[in-house]
């Protein structure tokens, strides 16, 4: 994988919608992008895993991503509702990309064995997506996107699916394997517990622009707006 | 009008039921009147096997060939949401139309296109001496015609009620276009698919009024099974029930395989 910053700047308009956003996230950064429903944030990840068309440019290092197809940008995702292909097992899951990436055998069994031990997983090996619980779907859904090296990884509210009983082992795990993740991280969220466990730094969205960029401590002292200041309160929205 | 806690008023049980009678009953009369005793010994003469086997190799064939074009059909029709309104429609309808055309005039039709003298046979014939009426392969083209709808329409159905989000999340994985549609796409709509299919092969397996306009009746190269029953009702009516009662088999097996399948997405299981 080339490590490098990735740096966003972009503007979309459509009939009702304007989106304006620019950021950047250094190698090894977890960069959560908060804001209420609508605010453009999974629009920012379509954006930059390459569904969405805009004006701008999404950069990984030197190497410009806009203008690759999905399969060309080596953007890493993990969903919200995690999207395990229903008739794969976890394994066939998980060797998916390093497959369909014309790898050789040998090599994607080898990458995959080590994910499933990395991520606690090897037992279920076997299993359908329909016979592991949200808290493993989620894990074999990030050991899934890591399989293929990618340059960035982005994260789509990945606890919201969860139970709240299993919400913070799950989000403790993540913490650690995120940490792992040596290219930059940008997790969409609506939940400041996850901001506080996952991320570095902040940038929250309101009806399609910046709000607020910075520390997940000056989190606190942010007062510009009312869903600031509920933030600020320690509020999940 | 008096109904009961649960019940259906009987202005719509009776009429209901006549109904079902009707479609049930044809059946009936078949199976009651079927020659049980000599079944055996007349779906065993020669030309009813001979015809049996044509029907079944032509009606494969025609559902082969029906996957191969049918599947991608499917699939741009699927995709035309975003067109303008009027070719999609013209599409769909397009598609369609073999559905509610009767089969004969299907036959006349191919006919003038593909027969010795038709828009693209006459040239078939002074280029390459290929002349496909009244040949096996005219069955097979006749079934085509008549069966790929019933395919394109189940497969769409599917192929519209999938969730698109697995081939994105297959896309980010490094997944080449028709990479994601061979691994994921047609393995999510494999139901759709199969349905599909067997609706195709139970569709050519029974195709008659294309058949016998297009490809004639000639033992043993174009007389498909139905077309034998037809032929048989005139000559030996107890080989033409025989018959029948097999092509019912046929149609009772399909009808097991595909349960609640029928047409998924169009009746939303």
């Amino acid at each position: 994988m080339t490590t490098g910053e990735l740096d966003v700047d972009f503007r979309l308009v459509r009939p009702g919608f304007d989106l304006t956003v620019g950021f950047a996230v250094g190698p090894g950064r977890v960069l959560a992008l908060l804001g209420p429903n609508g605010a453009g944030k999974s629009t920012t990840l379509s954006c930059i895993v390459g569904a969405t068309e805009f004006v701008g440019h999404v950069r990984v290092g030197e190497r410009q991503l806009d203008g690759l197809s999905i399969d060309e940008r080596r953007v890493g995702m993990v969903f919200q509702e995690y999207l395990l292909f229903p008739h794969l097992t976890v394994e066939q899951n998980i060797a998916f990309g390093p497959r369909a990436r014309g790898g050789r055998k040998s090599e994607a069994r080898v990458t995959v064995a080590a994910l499933l031990e990395r991520f606690g997983v090897s037992d279920l090996r076997h299993r359908r997506p329909a016979q592991i619980s949200g808290g493993q779907a989620q894990r074999v859904a990030l050991a899934r996107a890591l399989a293929v090296d990618p340059d960035v990884l982005l994260l789509d509210e990945p606890l919201a699916a969860l139970d709240a009983e299993v919400r913070e082992e799950v989000r403790a795990d993540l913490a650690l394997h995120l940490r792992a993740f040596a290219g930059p991280t940008v997790l969409v969220t609506h939940s400041i517990a996850d901001v506080r466990a996952l991320a570095s730094d902040v940038i929250v969205l309101e009806h399609g622009s910046v709000s607020y960029r910075g520390t997940v401590a000056g989190l606190v002292n942010a007062d510009a707006t009312p869903y600031l200041r509920q933030l600020a309160r320690g509020e999940s929205l | 009008m008096r109904r009961t806690k649960r019940g259906v008023s009987p202005v719509i049980v009776v009429p209901a039921l006549v109904g079902l009678a009707f479609l049930v009953l044809p059946l009936v009369a078949l199976v009651v009147r079927a020659p049980w005793g000599s079944i055996v010994q007349i779906v065993m003469k020669h030309e009813v096997l001979t015809s049996l086997l044509l029907s079944l190799g032509t009606a494969s064939l025609a559902t082969a060939i029906c996957l191969v074009l049918g599947v991608p059909l499917a699939v741009l029709l699927a995709r035309s949401a975003h067109w303008h309104v009027v070719p999609r429609r013209l599409l769909r309808a397009l598609i369609t139309v073999p559905l509610v055309l009767p089969p004969v005039v299907g036959g006349v039709a191919l006919l003038l296109l593909l027969g010795r003298r038709g828009i693209i046979g006459q040239w078939l014939y002074a280029w390459f001496q290929i002349t496909i009426p009244f040949t096996p392969a005219a069955v097979i083209l006749a079934q085509v015609f008549v069966a790929m709808p019933f395919l394109v329409l189940a497969v769409e159905g599917a192929l519209r009620t999938s969730d698109r989000r697995f081939e994105l999340a297959a896309a980010t994985l490094g997944a080449s276009r028709w990479h994601v549609f061979r691994r994921v796409t047609l393995p999510l709509v494999g139901p759709g698919v199969s349905a599909g299919a067997l609706l195709c092969f139970t569709r050519s397996l029974g195709e008659f009024g294309a058949t016998i306009t297009f490809a004639g009746s000639f033992p043993g190269t174009t007389q498909t099974l139905p077309v034998t029953t037809y032929l048989e009702l005139q000559r030996d009516p107890d080989a033409a029930i025989a018959l029948s009662l097999l092509l019912l088999a046929v149609a009772v097996v399909v009808l097991v395989g595909l349960r609640d399948r029928w047409l998924p997405g169009v009746t939303g299981s």
